[in-house]
């Protein structure tokens, strides 16, 4: 007896139909696979065959064979459990012929027969969807992660058990009871920067919090310089809640990346918050970026549409950020494995921390007593390109006591938020069409169609462009985040003060000697 | 007989201790060099000379101040002697050479290494206006303990010494106190006694040192003449918001938060900015890092 089954595999966070085929025929008993198969996915034979006998069905003395088809593709993980399972089942009838036609089905068997958690459901159900299937049945943990996808019904199972009723049932009505669709799960009624950090937190700082309302503003990446406990990281960890919402689109890759990295907690359906990831200085380059011999999607991609805060940005290991360099330029990451090519998007805000040097207090000169080479060297670990990519660079500068005392509470996000909402929306209307979204993005030629100045402008500019020695990367970049910051003063024209604001912000290695 | 008289730039020549043409200044001193290797030129006997050292990791004023000094010295045609390291040293050596005057380094290495490598252009240039002296040997290496002993001849070539700026503990103190005992002159350049870059020049303001409040009055003192500088007084035109933004600035680095307190209220920090920016466009002030300006010196 012979019988197909469908079901999914994921390939960066797109995915592509599975074959899982079945037969079982006289001969010697016995079970075997093939199919270009995984350690994991080979132990799958393990966990079906205990967890189909534990749930009570009894395997005939026959031989059984598994196919995965496309079967020359690579198949990982354990999702094939469920499918597996569904096939045995119906090869030996235990249900009709062609109740599980065109059902997907995803999910691990625990030896009782229990279906648990898999990940990247959300890409494998969309791409069903989009072939269009109209039903799935996945491990009840990822039901609502699945139901994010219109169009198809998402039954989530929590046993084997169960998904063998489902299948029996021939009255559509009693199957419905069975498992249930899943309903898209409702967004929560607080508002998404509800349990943020607020900036009234932040004391003083003055440009500091100005530079990470620009930053926000236009998604510029931004590089805050100060010695400790001035209050680097307090202002990072605050980016995510001053930033524009996502839209739906960007919610749903946002939702994609977690899930195909495994990371959604149970009864999560669409990421609605823009993520921040904050790692640790040792991270390595896989880490960071992304790798594996089955690849993962890094920190990067989770930090897609959102805050990648790296602290202590010179302690990094130069390989690391250096990896950094081609997915700040490009906003995707691919990975070359000799199974082919991943990709992953990786379109994040960087904000990143440091030193002055390596005493922290440079160039008070009265305390600092770093030598000029100590401060190159210390410098010199962030390597130009990445400098290269930052639009905003702000200096700390330690809090003094009268700060502290004075409990006067700073401005609040919620009114950072809303003129950063305001740009955000200005934004909108002149991207309209086009491939870009924030002014961070504009490209080449298109600088002087969005970024245009008048006569008196073009004159600061040639003055600043003389005197302060740029790059014509440099001069790019203080258009852009002029740009910006006439939007948030809600004007149409670039005026003179918005460039020498963002000329004050402009990232530059000549500072340090 | 042509070639031979014809001079090479970079040839390293050699003179002993009691031989015709070693300096007399150097010679007068107790533990005089017993051998000299240079390129270029020695210094003039019946030209005064004066050797300017200070921190390597000097401040802008500090930086404002040698380069003041050099030119001033090197337009009056007075040979500055110098160890060419980074900071002072290197700053006062180049400004002299700038304002057309010779200038000499006498170095802790062979005359033919080039130490600091950042101070290369300034090293070539030192072949052909003024020279490159040492007491080593030609391809010694820069080490640290053959920097002191050739501090002796820096303050032992010239007539007087001016110390710009100094830590209370720092390796130019160790050639002020070598000049005394060669019995030359030392002025210094006074700091404010908040700057630790200063506290070496005040000390020995207090120990009696000469000092220096406007290298043109020095230069008229040294020499006993009118000199052909115009007045020093440097106060670029501007306008009425941007002179007292341009007043608040030191030439230590400031931050903008603290050059803020220097200013009447009616300055915001996004206004302020704009005008520290201006003054930079103008070429008056430098942003010496993300936050922090001074005045260009």
């Amino acid at each position: 007896m012979f019988c197909t089954i469908l079901s999914g595999a994921l390939y960066g966070v797109s995915a592509y139909p599975v074959g899982v085929e079945v037969d079982i025929s006289q001969g010697l008993p016995g079970f075997s696979m093939v199919g270009s198969l995984g350690a994991e996915v080979r132990e799958s034979r393990e966990r079906v065959t205990v967890a189909l006998k534990n749930a009570g069905f009894d395997l005939p003395p026959r031989h059984i064979t598994v196919n995965l088809s496309p079967a020359d593709k690579r198949k990982e993980g354990s999702a094939y459990d469920l499918p597996i399972a569904v096939g045995i089942l119906e090869a030996m009838e235990y249900f009709p012929q062609g109740a599980a036609k065109d059902i997907l089905f995803l999910g691990e068997l625990g030896l009782d027969g229990e279906v648990k958690k898999v990940r990247g459901v959300l890409p494998i159900v969309r791409e069903a969807a989009a072939r269009g299937m109209k039903e799935c049945i996945v491990p009840a943990v990822n039901a609502s992660e699945g139901a994010v996808i219109p169009g198809i019904k998402v039954r989530g199972a929590s046993n084997i058990r169960e998904v063998f009723c489902f299948l029996t049932e021939e009255d559509a009505r009693l199957r419905e009871d069975i498992l249930p669709a899943a309903k898209q799960p409702k967004g929560t009624d607080e508002p998404i920067w509800a349990g943020q950090y607020d900036f009234s937190e932040v004391n003083g700082q003055e440009t500091a919090r100005r530079a990470a309302e620009i930053a926000a503003a236009g998604f510029h990446n931004l590089l805050m310089v100060g010695p400790p406990g001035a209050g680097k990281s307090m202002i990072a960890k605050r980016m995510p809640g001053i930033l524009p919402p996502l839209t739906l689109d960007e919610c749903l890759e946002v939702t994609t990346v977690a899930s195909v990295a495994g990371l959604l907690e149970e009864g999560q359906g669409l990421v609605t918050k823009r993520p921040f990831q904050n790692p640790h200085h040792t991270i390595s380059q896989a880490a960071l970026v992304g790798g594996g011999s089955n690849p993962r999607p890094g920190m990067i991609s989770l930090a897609h549409r959102g805050v990648l805060f790296l602290d202590e940005l010179p302690e990094f290991q130069r390989i690391a950020l250096d990896a950094l360099r081609q997915p700040l330029e490009e906003r995707k990451v691919s990975i070359a494995r000799t199974a082919g090519n991943v990709v992953y998007p990786s379109d994040f805000e960087l904000v990143c921390a440091m030193n002055p040097c390596p005493c922290g207090y440079y160039p008070d000169r009265n305390r600092c007593h770093c030598t000029e080479a100590q401060i190159k060297k210390y410098m010199g670990k962030v390597s130009g390109p990445i400098l290269d990519r930052i639009d905003l660079c702000v200096e700390l500068h330690p809090v003094d006591v009268a700060g502290l005392q004075k409990g006067q509470k700073a401005e609040s996000s919620d009114d950072i938020r809303k003129r950063v909402w305001k740009a955000r929306e200005l934004q909108n209307k002149r991207f309209r069409g086009s491939r870009y979204r924030f002014n961070a993005d504009i490209e080449g030629a298109d600088i002087d169609l969005y970024c245009a100045l008048g006569r008196d402008e073009k004159e600061c500019m040639e003055k600043i462009y003389k005197s302060l020695k740029l790059s014509a990367r440099a001069y790019h970049r203080i258009l852009k985040v002029a740009r910006t910051i006439a939007d948030l003063d809600g004007a149409k024209k670039i005026s003179v003060e918005h460039l020498t604001e963002a000329a004050f912000y402009r990232p530059s290695l000549e500072y340090w000697i | 007989m042509q070639q031979q008289e014809e001079k090479r730039e970079d040839e390293i020549r050699l003179i002993r201790l009691g031989e015709e043409g070693y300096p007399k200044r150097l010679a007068n001193i107790p533990g005089p060099p017993k051998q000299l290797y240079w390129i270029g030129e020695l210094p003039r006997e019946e030209i005064p000379s004066v050797a300017v050292i200070g921190a390597r990791d000097c401040s802008e004023y500090g930086r404002f101040v040698a380069k003041k000094l050099g030119e001033t010295l090197g337009k009056n045609g007075i040979q500055v002697i110098s160890g060419m390291a980074r900071g002072i040293d290197g700053i006062a050596q180049e400004a002299a050479l700038k304002a057309g005057g010779r200038s000499f380094a006498v170095l802790g290495s062979g005359v033919d290494v080039c130490y600091p490598q950042s101070n290369r252009p300034l090293y070539d240039r030192l072949k052909t206006c003024g020279g490159i002296l040492s007491e080593y040997t030609p391809g010694t290496p820069a080490v640290g303990r053959l920097f002191p002993p050739r501090n002796r001849i820096v303050s032992g070539l010239a007539d007087v010494l001016i110390v710009v700026e100094a830590r209370e503990k720092s390796g130019t103190l160790i050639t002020t106190d070598m000049a005394l005992e060669q019995g030359k002159d030392v002025y210094v350049v006074p700091g404010r006694i908040t700057d630790r870059l200063s506290d070496g020049c005040n000390r020995l303001i207090r120990m009696g040192a000469g000092v220096i409040l406007n290298p043109e009055d020095f230069v008229r003192e040294l020499l006993g003449v009118q000199t052909s500088g115009e007045d020093h007084a440097f106060a670029p035109e501007l306008s009425a918001e941007l002179a007292p933004v341009y007043a608040a600035l030191d030439y230590a680095p400031q931050s903008v938060a603290k050059i803020l307190t220097g200013l009447p209220a009616g300055y915001g920090e996004r206004k302020l900015i704009a005008m520290l920016l201006q003054l930079c466009m103008e070429g008056i002030a430098v942003q010496v890092s993300p936050g922090h300006f001074c005045k260009k010196g």
